[in-house]
């Protein structure tokens, strides 16, 4: 079976580098897979979960905005933070998630409602990677 | 000349302040390691946002504000400090840089205003009234991006909006151990890429001008975040370097001082013979 390259780098340093099958991954508009030879590529992604293939098994990273490139034997992931399901900190992104979520339900207006979504959304991200 | 026990007090606060500085030399070097380890970490990322964002710029003609030089009716400055003293010239050089960007090129207050990074360069802009848009004082020593991704990003977003059309950061860079170099870079808009170390081709998922609308305020961010991590190994190793001719300069003191004193050690036992010389003699 055919392999490529993934490596997973943030700011604060790479993440992961190592041999997988198929990599999918949920891009701005819609759900991508990327197979070994995939032509050059690049799409930015959401705020969301990463699965990485291989025969051994998947792995699953949670990954916050960045984007996606790739090349026919490897495919590089910048994100501004990615983790995996070990390295997330449950009771933080929980508490995150119910801060977001009273915000929006609050109906002051100085509340940046978009922030508040993100916030939401990258919470509950991290807890969807962490429990599955 | 002052008394055996005035020297000898001198002596022994000197000796205390060189074990403060000296215990202070050898955390800011401890600290100054991570630092450069946490830059290094930062480098294939920051690579690769340039590569891929200089690629995109080098081969389409879809176009971005963030690319477009518009007419500079305000000008932002982020400037980077300590939020401590006792690092040398570390902080001085940065807000006399800053102020001398700003004398040169600004007429009225209204044309410029300052992010300011650090409690000196908060200090300096309420002293001196300088407008400031943000401040951020209290960063850790390793700051992680996250810590930084609210005021960059806002930052960032003033540009967009318009509220500034020129973004200039000022910052210590980190040449070595013992040398650090004020830096001026122009983050936005984004001029002179280096587009020579990008050959591949690449589709685009949806289009480039969506990528580009997403990644540039990114690759705008990771700059001003690259930034701050060179300006904090500066800042450890200015702080280290002044700690150090500290311990040095108390070192030298301490040696001059019991020169000193031994010396009127010695002039008071010799004074001490004398008179019992001069006493036994006189009795005979």
């Amino acid at each position: 079976m055919k392999t490529l390259t993934v490596s997973v780098v943030t700011p604060d340093g790479p993440v992961l580098e190592d041999t997988y099958e198929m990599v999918s991954c949920k891009a701005e508009n819609g759900e991508l897979g990327i197979l070994p030879g995939h032509i050059p590529l690049v799409a930015p992604l959401s705020i969301s979960a990463v699965r990485l293939k291989r025969e051994s098994g998947e792995e699953k990273l949670a990954i916050n905005g960045g984007f996606l490139e790739v090349r026919p034997d490897k495919v590089t992931i910048l994100a501004q933070s990615a983790e995996k399901p070990l390295d997330i900190d449950v009771a933080r992104a929980q508490a995150a998630k119910e801060r977001a979520e009273r915000r929006l339900q609050s109906k002051e207006d100085h509340i940046d409602r978009v922030r508040a979504e993100l916030a939401l959304r990258r919470a509950a991200n991290r807890l969807n990677v962490a429990q599955s | 000349m002052a008394s055996l026990r005035d020297i000898k007090k001198r002596i022994d606060s000197t000796t205390k302040m060189k074990k403060i500085t000296k215990a202070m030399e050898m955390v800011s070097a401890s600290k100054m390691n991570k630092a450069e380890q946490n830059a290094k970490a930062f480098v294939p990322y920051s690579e690769k946002m340039q590569e891929v964002v200089a690629s995109i710029a080098k081969n389409t003609d879809a176009s971005h504000p963030m690319l477009q030089t518009r007419e500079v009716k305000k000008t932002g400055y982020i400037a980077i400090t300590a939020d401590s003293g006792l690092a040398g010239a570390y902080n001085a050089n940065i807000l006399r840089n800053l102020r001398n960007t700003i004398e040169q090129n600004h007429k009225s207050s209204d044309e410029y205003t300052v992010i300011a990074i650090g409690r000196m360069a908060v200090d300096f802009c309420k002293k001196r009234n300088v407008p400031m848009a943000r401040s951020i004082i209290g960063l850790p020593d390793q700051p992680s991006f996250a810590t930084i991704k609210d005021i960059a990003s806002e930052t960032v977003q003033m540009y967009s909006d318009g509220e500034i059309d020129r973004l200039v950061i000022i910052y210590n860079h980190y040449v070595s151990a013992i040398s650090q170099v004020v830096t001026t870079n122009q983050l936005l808009p984004i001029e002179n890429m280096d587009v020579s170390g990008s050959s591949s081709q690449y589709e685009y998922e949806p289009g480039e001008e969506q990528i580009l609308a997403v990644l540039l305020p990114q690759y705008a961010e990771s700059l001003i975040y690259g930034a701050l991590l060179d300006a904090k190994a500066s800042e450890h190793a200015a702080r280290m370097t002044a700690m150090r001719s500290a311990s040095d300069n108390a070192s030298d003191l301490i040696d001059g001082l019991s020169l000193t004193y031994n010396r009127a050690r010695q002039a008071a036992i010799t004074q001490e013979i004398t008179e019992i010389v001069g006493g036994a003699s006189a009795l005979e």
